[in-house]
Protein backbone atom coordinates (compact mmCIF):
# COMPACT_ATOMS: atom_id res chain seq x y z
CA UNK A 1 0.00 0.00 0.00
CA UNK A 2 3.19 2.12 0.18
CA UNK A 3 3.17 3.19 -3.55
CA UNK A 4 -0.69 4.78 -2.97
CA UNK A 5 0.73 8.02 -2.70
CA UNK A 6 -1.08 11.40 -2.59
CA UNK A 7 0.14 11.92 -6.15
CA UNK A 8 -1.19 8.61 -7.32
CA UNK A 9 -4.82 9.21 -5.71
CA UNK A 10 -4.91 12.95 -7.06
CA UNK A 11 -4.03 11.10 -10.69
CA UNK A 12 -6.51 8.58 -10.93
CA UNK A 13 -9.27 11.29 -9.62
CA UNK A 14 -8.34 14.06 -12.15
CA UNK A 15 -8.44 10.93 -14.66
CA UNK A 16 -12.04 10.09 -13.59
CA UNK A 17 -13.06 13.55 -13.48
CA UNK A 18 -11.63 14.14 -17.03
CA UNK A 19 -13.27 10.91 -18.17
CA UNK A 20 -17.25 12.13 -16.64
CA UNK A 21 -16.22 15.53 -18.31
CA UNK A 22 -15.55 13.95 -21.68
CA UNK A 23 -18.47 11.94 -21.52
CA UNK A 24 -20.74 14.62 -21.09
CA UNK A 25 -19.33 16.83 -23.56
CA UNK A 26 -19.94 13.78 -25.71
CA UNK A 27 -23.46 12.93 -24.36
CA UNK A 28 -25.27 14.67 -27.56
CA UNK A 29 -23.20 12.08 -29.87
CA UNK A 30 -24.86 9.25 -27.51
CA UNK A 31 -28.63 10.58 -27.72
CA UNK A 32 -27.44 10.05 -32.29
CA UNK A 33 -30.60 8.56 -33.87
CA UNK A 34 -29.67 6.51 -36.75
CA UNK A 35 -32.27 8.58 -38.76
CA UNK A 36 -30.22 11.39 -38.23
CA UNK A 37 -27.47 12.19 -40.94
CA UNK A 38 -23.62 13.71 -40.21
CA UNK A 39 -24.66 16.54 -41.76
CA UNK A 40 -28.14 17.06 -39.73
CA UNK A 41 -25.45 17.06 -36.61
CA UNK A 42 -23.10 19.41 -38.01
CA UNK A 43 -25.55 21.69 -38.90
CA UNK A 44 -24.59 25.50 -39.86
CA UNK A 45 -26.57 28.70 -38.71
CA UNK A 46 -29.48 29.09 -41.10
CA UNK A 47 -28.81 32.26 -42.49
CA UNK A 48 -25.36 30.74 -43.62
CA UNK A 49 -27.40 27.95 -45.91
CA UNK A 50 -27.42 28.16 -49.70
CA UNK A 51 -30.99 27.84 -51.02
CA UNK A 52 -29.85 24.08 -52.30
CA UNK A 53 -28.15 23.75 -48.70
CA UNK A 54 -32.15 24.58 -47.37
CA UNK A 55 -33.75 22.53 -50.26
CA UNK A 56 -31.70 19.44 -49.06
CA UNK A 57 -32.54 20.11 -45.52
CA UNK A 58 -36.17 19.63 -46.44
CA UNK A 59 -36.09 17.35 -48.04
CA UNK A 60 -34.21 15.05 -45.69
CA UNK A 61 -37.46 16.24 -42.88
CA UNK A 62 -39.43 15.05 -45.41
CA UNK A 63 -37.66 11.79 -45.56
CA UNK A 64 -36.91 11.63 -41.78
CA UNK A 65 -41.17 12.21 -41.08
CA UNK A 66 -41.43 9.11 -43.49
CA UNK A 67 -39.77 7.31 -40.98
CA UNK A 68 -40.58 8.15 -37.81
CA UNK A 69 -44.83 8.98 -38.99
CA UNK A 70 -44.47 7.41 -41.90
CA UNK A 71 -46.55 9.81 -43.96
CA UNK A 72 -45.46 12.03 -46.83
CA UNK A 73 -45.30 15.50 -46.07
CA UNK A 74 -44.04 18.66 -47.99
CA UNK A 75 -41.62 20.97 -46.22
CA UNK A 76 -40.51 24.26 -47.42
CA UNK A 77 -38.64 26.66 -47.00
CA UNK A 78 -40.36 29.94 -48.49
CA UNK A 79 -38.60 33.56 -48.54
CA UNK A 80 -39.90 37.29 -47.57
CA UNK A 81 -41.89 38.41 -50.80
CA UNK A 82 -40.16 41.34 -51.99
CA UNK A 83 -41.83 44.99 -50.65
CA UNK A 84 -44.17 42.65 -48.41
CA UNK A 85 -44.32 44.33 -45.03
CA UNK A 86 -46.82 42.16 -42.89
CA UNK A 87 -49.32 42.98 -40.16
CA UNK A 88 -52.32 41.87 -38.12
CA UNK A 89 -55.02 44.28 -36.58
CA UNK A 90 -58.06 42.74 -34.55
CA UNK A 91 -61.51 44.39 -33.97
CA UNK A 92 -62.18 43.83 -30.58
CA UNK A 93 -65.69 45.44 -31.20
CA UNK A 94 -67.02 42.01 -32.64
CA UNK A 95 -64.31 39.00 -31.37
CA UNK A 96 -66.88 36.82 -29.14
CA UNK A 97 -64.10 34.73 -27.77
CA UNK A 98 -64.95 31.55 -29.52
CA UNK A 99 -61.85 30.63 -29.57
CA UNK A 100 -61.97 29.02 -33.24
CA UNK A 101 -58.71 30.99 -34.23
CA UNK A 102 -56.72 29.19 -31.27
CA UNK A 103 -58.27 25.88 -32.46
CA UNK A 104 -57.13 26.51 -36.17
CA UNK A 105 -53.99 27.60 -35.06
CA UNK A 106 -53.91 23.98 -32.91
CA UNK A 107 -54.04 21.95 -36.33
CA UNK A 108 -52.19 24.19 -38.64
CA UNK A 109 -49.15 24.33 -36.81
CA UNK A 110 -49.19 20.87 -35.68
CA UNK A 111 -49.06 21.72 -32.08
CA UNK A 112 -48.98 19.22 -29.07
CA UNK A 113 -52.42 17.27 -29.19
CA UNK A 114 -52.18 16.38 -25.32
CA UNK A 115 -51.61 19.99 -24.08
CA UNK A 116 -53.86 21.46 -27.22
CA UNK A 117 -51.10 24.42 -27.55
CA UNK A 118 -51.57 26.89 -29.67
CA UNK A 119 -49.80 30.29 -30.30
CA UNK A 120 -53.03 32.23 -29.93
CA UNK A 121 -54.17 32.83 -26.09
CA UNK A 122 -57.63 34.60 -25.52
CA UNK A 123 -58.33 36.44 -22.34
CA UNK A 124 -61.82 36.97 -21.22
CA UNK A 125 -61.84 40.43 -19.76
CA UNK A 126 -64.59 42.76 -17.62
CA UNK A 127 -65.61 45.24 -19.86
CA UNK A 128 -63.37 48.59 -19.25
CA UNK A 129 -60.45 46.84 -18.13
CA UNK A 130 -57.64 46.09 -19.53
CA UNK A 131 -55.90 44.78 -16.90
CA UNK A 132 -54.28 41.38 -18.49
CA UNK A 133 -53.76 40.00 -14.77
CA UNK A 134 -57.63 39.49 -14.02
CA UNK A 135 -58.12 37.87 -17.69
CA UNK A 136 -59.69 34.25 -17.82
CA UNK A 137 -57.86 32.38 -20.57
CA UNK A 138 -59.55 29.12 -19.85
CA UNK A 139 -62.99 29.84 -19.66
CA UNK A 140 -65.44 27.32 -20.92
CA UNK A 141 -69.04 28.37 -21.18
CA UNK A 142 -70.90 29.93 -24.09
CA UNK A 143 -69.68 33.11 -25.22
CA UNK A 144 -69.97 36.11 -25.90
CA UNK A 145 -70.45 36.23 -21.70
CA UNK A 146 -72.81 39.08 -20.52
CA UNK A 147 -70.46 42.61 -19.12
CA UNK A 148 -67.12 40.47 -20.93
CA UNK A 149 -64.90 41.01 -23.73
CA UNK A 150 -62.63 39.34 -25.40
CA UNK A 151 -59.06 39.83 -26.11
CA UNK A 152 -57.19 37.41 -28.55
CA UNK A 153 -53.39 37.65 -27.78
CA UNK A 154 -50.67 36.04 -29.94
CA UNK A 155 -47.34 36.94 -30.89
CA UNK A 156 -46.92 40.74 -32.21
CA UNK A 157 -44.01 40.49 -34.17
CA UNK A 158 -42.54 43.77 -33.03
CA UNK A 159 -39.93 45.24 -34.83
CA UNK A 160 -37.52 46.04 -31.54
CA UNK A 161 -38.72 42.59 -30.49
CA UNK A 162 -36.92 41.73 -26.91
CA UNK A 163 -37.08 38.08 -27.48
CA UNK A 164 -34.70 38.66 -30.79
CA UNK A 165 -32.57 40.37 -28.48
CA UNK A 166 -32.00 38.05 -25.55
CA UNK A 167 -31.22 34.83 -27.51
CA UNK A 168 -27.53 34.20 -26.55
CA UNK A 169 -27.03 31.90 -29.94
CA UNK A 170 -29.45 33.42 -32.75
CA UNK A 171 -30.90 31.37 -32.87
CA UNK A 172 -34.49 34.02 -33.12
CA UNK A 173 -34.07 36.76 -35.57
CA UNK A 174 -36.46 39.13 -37.43
CA UNK A 175 -37.07 38.51 -41.30
CA UNK A 176 -37.29 41.20 -43.79
CA UNK A 177 -40.63 41.05 -44.18
CA UNK A 178 -41.44 41.69 -39.82
CA UNK A 179 -41.87 37.93 -39.40
CA UNK A 180 -40.04 36.92 -36.27
CA UNK A 181 -38.77 32.93 -36.59
CA UNK A 182 -36.53 30.69 -34.76
CA UNK A 183 -34.76 28.05 -36.35
CA UNK A 184 -35.26 24.82 -34.23
CA UNK A 185 -32.42 23.23 -35.17
CA UNK A 186 -30.05 25.96 -33.35
CA UNK A 187 -32.45 26.76 -30.48
CA UNK A 188 -30.62 25.29 -27.05
CA UNK A 189 -34.01 25.53 -25.21
CA UNK A 190 -32.35 28.26 -22.86
CA UNK A 191 -36.18 30.00 -22.73
CA UNK A 192 -34.94 33.28 -22.23
CA UNK A 193 -37.38 34.60 -25.04
CA UNK A 194 -39.55 33.00 -23.51
CA UNK A 195 -39.52 35.22 -20.65
CA UNK A 196 -38.65 38.40 -22.54
CA UNK A 197 -41.58 38.47 -24.40
CA UNK A 198 -44.41 40.93 -22.70
CA UNK A 199 -47.02 39.12 -24.79
CA UNK A 200 -46.21 35.60 -23.63
CA UNK A 201 -45.99 34.54 -26.94
CA UNK A 202 -43.38 31.94 -26.96
CA UNK A 203 -44.25 28.51 -25.97
CA UNK A 204 -41.66 25.23 -25.19
CA UNK A 205 -41.56 22.43 -26.51
CA UNK A 206 -41.52 20.94 -22.55
CA UNK A 207 -41.77 17.20 -24.60
CA UNK A 208 -41.78 16.16 -28.46
CA UNK A 209 -45.11 17.13 -29.66
CA UNK A 210 -47.25 14.42 -30.13
CA UNK A 211 -49.70 14.33 -32.88
CA UNK A 212 -51.62 10.92 -34.30
CA UNK A 213 -49.73 11.05 -38.03
CA UNK A 214 -53.72 11.33 -39.89
CA UNK A 215 -53.93 14.56 -38.10
CA UNK A 216 -50.13 15.90 -39.55
CA UNK A 217 -50.56 18.96 -41.25
CA UNK A 218 -48.58 17.73 -44.23
CA UNK A 219 -48.04 21.77 -45.89
CA UNK A 220 -45.13 22.65 -43.86
CA UNK A 221 -42.23 25.32 -43.84
CA UNK A 222 -38.87 24.75 -42.39
CA UNK A 223 -39.33 27.78 -39.84
CA UNK A 224 -42.82 27.57 -38.96
CA UNK A 225 -44.99 24.38 -38.29
CA UNK A 226 -43.41 21.40 -39.41
CA UNK A 227 -43.02 18.92 -35.89
CA UNK A 228 -40.81 20.50 -33.49
CA UNK A 229 -38.15 18.53 -31.57
CA UNK A 230 -38.21 18.25 -27.97
CA UNK A 231 -36.61 21.06 -26.09
CA UNK A 232 -37.05 24.10 -28.05
CA UNK A 233 -38.70 27.38 -28.60
CA UNK A 234 -41.22 28.01 -31.05
CA UNK A 235 -43.69 30.65 -31.86
CA UNK A 236 -46.57 32.40 -34.31
CA UNK A 237 -45.06 33.22 -37.18
CA UNK A 238 -48.13 34.54 -38.82
CA UNK A 239 -48.64 31.06 -40.62
CA UNK A 240 -45.65 32.01 -42.77
CA UNK A 241 -45.30 28.82 -44.76
CA UNK A 242 -48.85 30.26 -46.26
CA UNK A 243 -49.06 33.99 -46.01
CA UNK A 244 -45.83 34.25 -47.90
CA UNK A 245 -47.47 32.43 -50.87
CA UNK A 246 -50.09 35.09 -50.40
CA UNK A 247 -53.04 32.96 -48.55
CA UNK A 248 -54.22 34.30 -45.15
CA UNK A 249 -53.47 32.80 -42.08
CA UNK A 250 -55.38 29.82 -40.66
CA UNK A 251 -56.37 32.09 -37.39
CA UNK A 252 -58.09 34.42 -39.53
CA UNK A 253 -59.41 32.01 -42.30
CA UNK A 254 -61.31 30.27 -38.86
CA UNK A 255 -62.40 33.17 -37.64
CA UNK A 256 -66.23 33.46 -38.13
CA UNK A 257 -66.77 36.93 -37.23
CA UNK A 258 -64.03 38.56 -39.54
CA UNK A 259 -62.37 40.55 -36.24
CA UNK A 260 -59.48 39.76 -38.59
CA UNK A 261 -57.96 41.88 -40.83
CA UNK A 262 -54.31 40.79 -42.28
CA UNK A 263 -52.23 42.21 -44.93
CA UNK A 264 -49.05 44.23 -46.49
CA UNK A 265 -48.75 46.98 -44.35
CA UNK A 266 -46.22 48.25 -47.30
CA UNK A 267 -49.37 48.85 -49.64
CA UNK A 268 -51.55 51.67 -49.07
CA UNK A 269 -54.27 50.35 -50.44
CA UNK A 270 -53.97 46.97 -48.44
CA UNK A 271 -56.94 46.22 -45.84
CA UNK A 272 -54.76 46.98 -42.94
CA UNK A 273 -53.61 50.48 -44.03
CA UNK A 274 -57.37 51.30 -43.85
CA UNK A 275 -58.41 49.56 -40.84
CA UNK A 276 -55.02 51.86 -39.45
CA UNK A 277 -56.22 55.15 -40.45
CA UNK A 278 -59.76 54.58 -40.12
CA UNK A 279 -60.33 52.84 -37.04
CA UNK A 280 -59.72 53.26 -33.51
CA UNK A 281 -56.23 51.72 -33.18
CA UNK A 282 -54.30 50.44 -29.82
CA UNK A 283 -51.14 48.50 -29.64
CA UNK A 284 -50.93 46.65 -26.41
CA UNK A 285 -48.27 47.80 -24.01
CA UNK A 286 -47.46 50.74 -26.48
CA UNK A 287 -45.33 51.96 -23.31
CA UNK A 288 -43.01 49.23 -23.65
CA UNK A 289 -41.48 50.10 -26.95
CA UNK A 290 -42.09 46.79 -28.72
CA UNK A 291 -43.38 48.24 -32.27
CA UNK A 292 -45.26 45.46 -32.35
CA UNK A 293 -46.65 44.41 -35.88
CA UNK A 294 -49.98 43.55 -34.38
CA UNK A 295 -52.98 45.71 -33.66
CA UNK A 296 -55.96 46.12 -31.70
CA UNK A 297 -58.78 48.37 -33.06
CA UNK A 298 -62.29 49.21 -31.94
CA UNK A 299 -65.48 49.92 -34.43
CA UNK A 300 -66.90 52.74 -32.45
CA UNK B 1 -104.09 31.45 -53.50
CA UNK B 2 -104.59 34.23 -50.96
CA UNK B 3 -103.67 37.56 -51.65
CA UNK B 4 -100.85 38.80 -49.20
CA UNK B 5 -102.47 40.73 -46.33
CA UNK B 6 -99.68 43.89 -45.70
CA UNK B 7 -101.41 44.68 -42.37
CA UNK B 8 -100.12 41.20 -41.10
CA UNK B 9 -96.74 42.78 -39.28
CA UNK B 10 -95.29 39.31 -37.52
CA UNK B 11 -96.03 35.87 -37.42
CA UNK B 12 -98.19 36.24 -34.33
CA UNK B 13 -100.95 37.91 -36.86
CA UNK B 14 -100.59 34.84 -39.35
CA UNK B 15 -103.13 31.85 -39.61
CA UNK B 16 -101.44 29.88 -41.81
CA UNK B 17 -97.29 29.21 -42.77
CA UNK B 18 -94.87 30.72 -40.63
CA UNK B 19 -96.38 30.98 -37.56
CA UNK B 20 -94.44 30.83 -34.56
CA UNK B 21 -91.29 32.31 -36.94
CA UNK B 22 -89.46 34.23 -34.36
CA UNK B 23 -88.73 37.81 -35.58
CA UNK B 24 -86.19 39.89 -33.37
CA UNK B 25 -85.32 42.94 -35.77
CA UNK B 26 -86.05 46.23 -34.76
CA UNK B 27 -89.45 47.72 -35.74
CA UNK B 28 -88.82 45.41 -39.47
CA UNK B 29 -92.11 43.85 -40.57
CA UNK B 30 -92.44 40.54 -43.35
CA UNK B 31 -92.93 43.50 -46.31
CA UNK B 32 -89.60 45.73 -45.10
CA UNK B 33 -87.80 43.19 -46.85
CA UNK B 34 -90.25 40.50 -48.61
CA UNK B 35 -92.08 41.55 -52.07
CA UNK B 36 -95.26 41.98 -51.09
CA UNK B 37 -96.38 41.07 -54.88
CA UNK B 38 -93.80 37.84 -54.22
CA UNK B 39 -92.90 36.61 -50.99
CA UNK B 40 -90.37 34.19 -52.49
CA UNK B 41 -88.35 37.63 -53.83
CA UNK B 42 -86.79 40.74 -51.73
CA UNK B 43 -87.19 44.43 -52.46
CA UNK B 44 -85.73 47.00 -51.61
CA UNK B 45 -87.13 50.42 -49.57
CA UNK B 46 -87.31 51.74 -53.39
CA UNK B 47 -89.37 49.01 -54.79
CA UNK B 48 -86.71 47.61 -56.60
CA UNK B 49 -86.23 43.87 -57.01
CA UNK B 50 -83.11 42.24 -55.14
CA UNK B 51 -81.82 38.48 -55.26
CA UNK B 52 -81.69 36.56 -52.64
CA UNK B 53 -77.67 36.44 -53.13
CA UNK B 54 -77.35 39.64 -53.28
CA UNK B 55 -79.20 40.38 -49.90
CA UNK B 56 -76.32 42.50 -48.67
CA UNK B 57 -77.68 45.69 -50.23
CA UNK B 58 -80.97 45.03 -48.89
CA UNK B 59 -79.10 44.70 -44.97
CA UNK B 60 -76.46 47.87 -46.55
CA UNK B 61 -80.01 50.05 -46.65
CA UNK B 62 -79.74 50.33 -42.95
CA UNK B 63 -76.51 48.94 -41.73
CA UNK B 64 -73.85 51.10 -43.56
CA UNK B 65 -70.72 51.10 -41.30
CA UNK B 66 -70.75 47.27 -41.50
CA UNK B 67 -71.33 47.47 -45.09
CA UNK B 68 -68.58 50.02 -45.43
CA UNK B 69 -65.79 47.82 -43.23
CA UNK B 70 -67.22 44.79 -44.78
CA UNK B 71 -66.18 45.96 -47.95
CA UNK B 72 -62.94 47.24 -46.66
CA UNK B 73 -62.29 43.39 -45.21
CA UNK B 74 -62.61 44.78 -41.44
CA UNK B 75 -66.56 42.74 -41.37
CA UNK B 76 -67.51 39.22 -41.89
CA UNK B 77 -64.64 35.96 -42.64
CA UNK B 78 -63.18 34.88 -45.25
CA UNK B 79 -61.42 32.21 -46.66
CA UNK B 80 -58.20 32.18 -49.59
CA UNK B 81 -55.54 35.07 -50.13
CA UNK B 82 -54.55 38.35 -49.07
CA UNK B 83 -52.47 38.77 -52.05
CA UNK B 84 -55.20 39.28 -54.78
CA UNK B 85 -52.85 39.19 -57.37
CA UNK B 86 -51.99 35.70 -56.74
CA UNK B 87 -55.82 34.06 -55.78
CA UNK B 88 -59.34 35.00 -54.59
CA UNK B 89 -61.16 35.36 -51.27
CA UNK B 90 -64.50 33.59 -50.68
CA UNK B 91 -66.37 36.10 -48.49
CA UNK B 92 -69.14 35.75 -46.27
CA UNK B 93 -71.81 37.36 -46.43
CA UNK B 94 -74.75 38.58 -43.87
CA UNK B 95 -76.35 35.85 -43.57
CA UNK B 96 -73.60 33.48 -43.44
CA UNK B 97 -73.30 34.52 -39.38
CA UNK B 98 -76.77 36.42 -38.98
CA UNK B 99 -80.26 35.36 -38.95
CA UNK B 100 -82.03 37.88 -41.18
CA UNK B 101 -85.13 37.62 -38.63
CA UNK B 102 -83.19 37.17 -35.68
CA UNK B 103 -79.73 39.23 -35.90
CA UNK B 104 -78.25 39.03 -32.90
CA UNK B 105 -75.31 37.23 -33.35
CA UNK B 106 -75.86 33.79 -31.66
CA UNK B 107 -73.80 32.68 -28.21
CA UNK B 108 -71.44 29.67 -28.96
CA UNK B 109 -69.65 27.25 -26.61
CA UNK B 110 -65.95 28.06 -27.24
CA UNK B 111 -63.15 25.77 -28.52
CA UNK B 112 -60.78 24.16 -26.26
CA UNK B 113 -58.61 26.42 -24.30
CA UNK B 114 -54.50 24.81 -24.08
CA UNK B 115 -53.53 23.69 -20.56
CA UNK B 116 -50.73 26.00 -20.08
CA UNK B 117 -48.25 26.69 -17.43
CA UNK B 118 -49.40 30.41 -17.24
CA UNK B 119 -53.04 30.28 -17.39
CA UNK B 120 -55.37 31.20 -14.43
CA UNK B 121 -52.20 31.59 -12.32
CA UNK B 122 -51.62 27.94 -11.91
CA UNK B 123 -47.82 28.56 -13.13
CA UNK B 124 -46.21 25.53 -11.43
CA UNK B 125 -49.57 22.69 -12.38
Amino acid sequence: MSDLTRRTVLKAAGATLGASAFAAAIAPLTQWQPAESVDEFLRRHYKELTAEDLAAICRRIEADTKVSHGIDVHVAAPQPMPGVQFGYALNLSICVGCRRCAEACHQENNHDRTSHNSYIRVFELDNGSIDLATGDATYDHPVPAKGKYYMPVQCHQCDNAPCVKVCPVEATWKEQDGIVVVDYNWCIGCRYCEAACPYHARRFNWKKPEIRPEEINPDQGYLSNRVRPQGVMEKCTFCLHRTREGRLPACLEACPTGARVFGNLADPNSDIRWVLANKRVFILKDDLGTKPRFFYFFDK
Amino acid sequence: MRQPDPKNRTSADLDQFHQGLQIAHGTNTCLSCHDAGNYDSLKLADGRKVAFEDSIELCSQCHGPQRRDYDRGAHGGMNGYWDLTRGGRVRNTCIDCHDAHVPKYQSVHPAPHAHDRFQNGAAHE
